[in-house]
């Protein structure tokens, strides 16, 4: 199984790379991007765990480890294309 | 006393600290490396500055699970002495020793320069020896330390005075371009409830010997030293 795990600044976080990426695009001519907010993706290929047990192990490391509560978000998924396999 | 400087791999600070603990303040000094279970009967703990484990996933947040900052949790919860300087500053707050955390210079730029540094509470067991209102000089470099907290946490350690070096400008005010990196309440150190675990971005150790150009942060390691 694998899945995927997206780590944001929560909304109450100023980001200043989102901004400054925003501030790239806007200058390129892409003037309808009201907001950009950058973030890091995690892929874990997991193996010996059940998809229950995946939903409760997931979250726990991700504020464990991946984010920082404080100041990051996160959500994740399972990947489709290896579900069917 | 006897001092231990906790070496992760990318600590690039612990040899001036120990320096300036043993060549400078006289004092006995070690380095504990953090894979070790062991404190080997040290009387404070100093986190050097560095960029331990290449500051993968968040400055300080792989060093919080060396197998020795277990040990250093329960040192700092006996009441043990803890300094984090720059990155331990950052796996201080990785490892929730003290509130808030780091976000990336509002500038996006790394700040290598010196700061003044107002002490905004002298009655601490690390600033003790630096008289009220002192304006201190010392150097930052620092890619990730603009403070963050929420604001209810920023009023907590504002009302008990947990708020211990602020940045300001060379005559001690607070202004906005003083506070070079963005931090919340130009908050440059902060010390827990318990007053006996402080972090700090800029670096004393960098500032211990006129040689270096500044002797202000000895009076950091001078307030530490027992006397």
């Amino acid at each position: 199984m694998r899945v995927r795990i997206l780590v944001s600044f929560k909304e109450s976080v100023l980001d200043p790379q989102g901004q400054t990426v925003k501030n790239a695009l806007l200058t390129l001519g892409y003037g309808f991007v009201r907001d950009v907010r950058q973030g890091k993706v995690f892929e874990l290929a997991l193996e010996g765990i059940s998809e229950p047990e995946a939903r409760r192990s997931i979250p726990e490391l991700a504020n464990k480890v991946l984010a920082n509560p404080i100041i990051e978000k996160f959500t994740w998924e399972i990947l489709e294309d290896e579900k069917k396999v | 006393m006897k001092f231990g400087v906790v070496v992760f791999p990318g600590s690039n600070c612990d040899q001036d600290t120990l320096h300036a603990l043993r060549d400078v303040l006289h004092q006995e000094a070690i380095f504990l490396w953090h894979k070790d279970h062991d404190l080997r009967g040290v009387d404070g703990i100093v986190l050097p500055g560095g960029f331990s484990y290449g500051d993968y996933l968040r400055s300080g947040a792989i060093a919080r699970f060396s197998p020795l900052m277990q040990e250093v949790r329960e040192f700092a919860d006996r009441g043990g002495l803890v300094l984090g300087i720059c990155n331990g500053f950052q796996v201080l707050l990785e490892l929730g020793l003290l509130p808030g955390a780091m976000l990336r210079n509002k500038n996006l730029k790394f700040l290598c320069q010196y700061v003044h540094l107002r002490v905004e509470n002298t009655v601490t067991r690390f600033t003790r020896r630096i008289s009220p209102g002192r304006v201190l000089r010392i150097p930052i470099a620092h890619f990730d330390g603009n403070y963050f907290a929420p604001p209810e946490t920023l009023r907590e350690i504002e009302a008990g005075g947990q708020v211990v070096f602020r940045y300001v400008d060379a005559a001690g005010e607070a202004t906005e371009s003083a506070n070079v990196n963005g931090s919340a309440g130009a908050i440059a150190g902060l010390i827990n409830k318990q007053g006996n675990v402080l972090g700090m971005m800029p670096h004393p150790e960098r500032a211990s010997e006129a040689l270096l150009g500044s002797e202000d942060g000895r009076l950091i390691f001078e307030s530490l030293v027992d006397r």
